[in-house]
């Protein structure tokens, strides 16, 4: 039943990066056969709502009513969480992924970026906020195009 | 009229409005900051900070017990039950003012949060171990444009230096301690704030140094936000954040 609880939450996309799902993304904490537990991304991630309504949704079409969903703030999320097919999906939708193990770390000595549509490093940070809280504005000089990164946090 | 709530719901309402006040100001540059980057980047720190202030009063409103959640505490208290420091609601003035505000206010919130992640009261530390990530970018966010502004033409470092003049009297009160801070500290959720001065003194001043700025030269402080005794800029700011819900209340999406 958990497991397929949790094939179920593999099907449901983040609101702001339809290309990966909330398991991709580490949003999901726990499976259990009586609950879900969730975490936000950002404390003020506009999506949070969003991403829960997505699952509670999903949950009940699939006979899973009784599940109950939690939020859990501790411990915080990072982006260490975004799995292996996470991350190949993000750069296949445009977005260069985090570097693991970056962390807070990252901040000051920001990483080189590769780009996600030539694969250049000859890249730089144009913004450190972007679109959405969790991506940065990145200009890569090799091929003059502009693209999304995944903040490390 | 000083706010009813008991010492931990005050002192989780006055981490919240702190976050809720500055996230309002800071939402006020959406759509005419001084170019895409700079709004984006104002946009997403006060994103955050509402953030951190929806948990913090919702915090505070259980603590009370008394059913009020996160919303009824921001959009149904009056200017004097706002429990914010007086730096937060300081106007945005130019560009320079709103970084100079950032600028002193992220960099103690940060110390303030390192802090509080360690405490032994779960929800405080649960909230500050999370927006901590957070503030440290908003930290580094507004000390690289003070050494842009500080360090560059003479206009730009004539309104740093004007800015961080005008917000340099409400830095006082982010230290101040008070009978909530020592009760909060009792239960094992509260920060020892003056103990944060020398580490936001040697951090400030080193942005300032290489910003090629002098530190403001002290002057008397001015405090009370604490207790409710606010500026006369709060008003309005709540007059606007307030009006739809003052007018329909319970309204939703």
């Amino acid at each position: 039943m958990t497991k397929e609880i949790r094939r179920i939450l593999e099907s449901v996309p983040d609101p702001e990066i339809p290309a990966v799902s909330v398991v991709d993304l580490g949003i999901v904490r726990e499976v259990s056969a009586d609950r879900v537990v969730i975490t936000p991304t950002y404390t003020g991630c506009p999506a949070t709502h969003t991403i829960e309504q997505s699952i509670r949704a999903a949950l009940d079409a699939h006979g899973f009513a009784d599940v109950a969903i939690e939020t859990a703030l501790a411990p915080p999320w990072s982006t260490d969480w975004i799995s292996d097919a996470g991350r190949e999906k993000l750069r296949a939708y445009g977005i260069a992924p985090p570097p693991k193990g970056a962390g807070a770390s990252a901040l000051k000595n920001a990483q080189a970026a590769e780009c996600p549509r030539c694969g250049s490093m000859h890249t730089e940070e144009v913004s450190r906020f972007g679109s959405t809280p969790c991506k940065a504005l990145w200009r890569c000089k090799a091929c003059a195009e502009p693209f999304d990164r995944f903040k490390c946090h | 009229m000083v706010s009813a709530l008991p010492p931990l719901a005050d002192y989780a309402a006055r981490l919240g409005d702190d976050s809720l006040v500055l996230g309002q100001r800071l939402g006020e540059w959406c759509g005419h900051a001084p170019a895409i980057e700079v709004d984006l980047s104002l946009s997403n720190v006060a994103l955050d900070l509402i953030g951190q202030a929806t948990h913090f009063l919702g915090l505070a409103g259980a603590i009370e017990g008394a059913g009020r959640d996160a919303d009824k505490l921001a959009f149904h208290r009056d200017v004097m039950d706002f429990s914010n420091c007086l730096l937060v609601e300081q106007p945005n003035g130019d560009f320079a003012q709103t970084i100079a505000r950032q600028f002193l206010f992220s960099h103690y919130q940060a110390l303030l949060f390192e802090q509080m992640a360690q405490v032994k009261d779960e929800r405080f530390a649960a909230i500050a171990a999370k927006a901590l990530k957070e503030v440290n970018y908003h930290a580094t966010l507004a000390s690289d444009w003070v050494v842009r502004l500080g360090d560059g033409t003479d206009e730009s470092k004539a309104r740093m230096i004007a800015g961080l003049d005008w917000m340099w009297r409400f830095t006082d009160e982010l230290f101040a301690m008070d009978d909530v801070d020592a009760a909060a500290i009792a239960a094992g959720a509260g920060v020892d704030k003056a103990a944060l001065r020398a580490d936001w003194d040697a951090r400030v001043d080193a942005v300032l140094a290489e910003a090629t700025l002098a530190r403001p030269a002290a002057r008397r402080a001015i405090v009370g936000g604490r207790v409710g005794r606010h500026s006369e800029h709060l008003g309005h700011l709540l007059s606007e954040m307030q009006f739809l819900q003052r007018a329909y209340p319970g309204a939703s999406w």
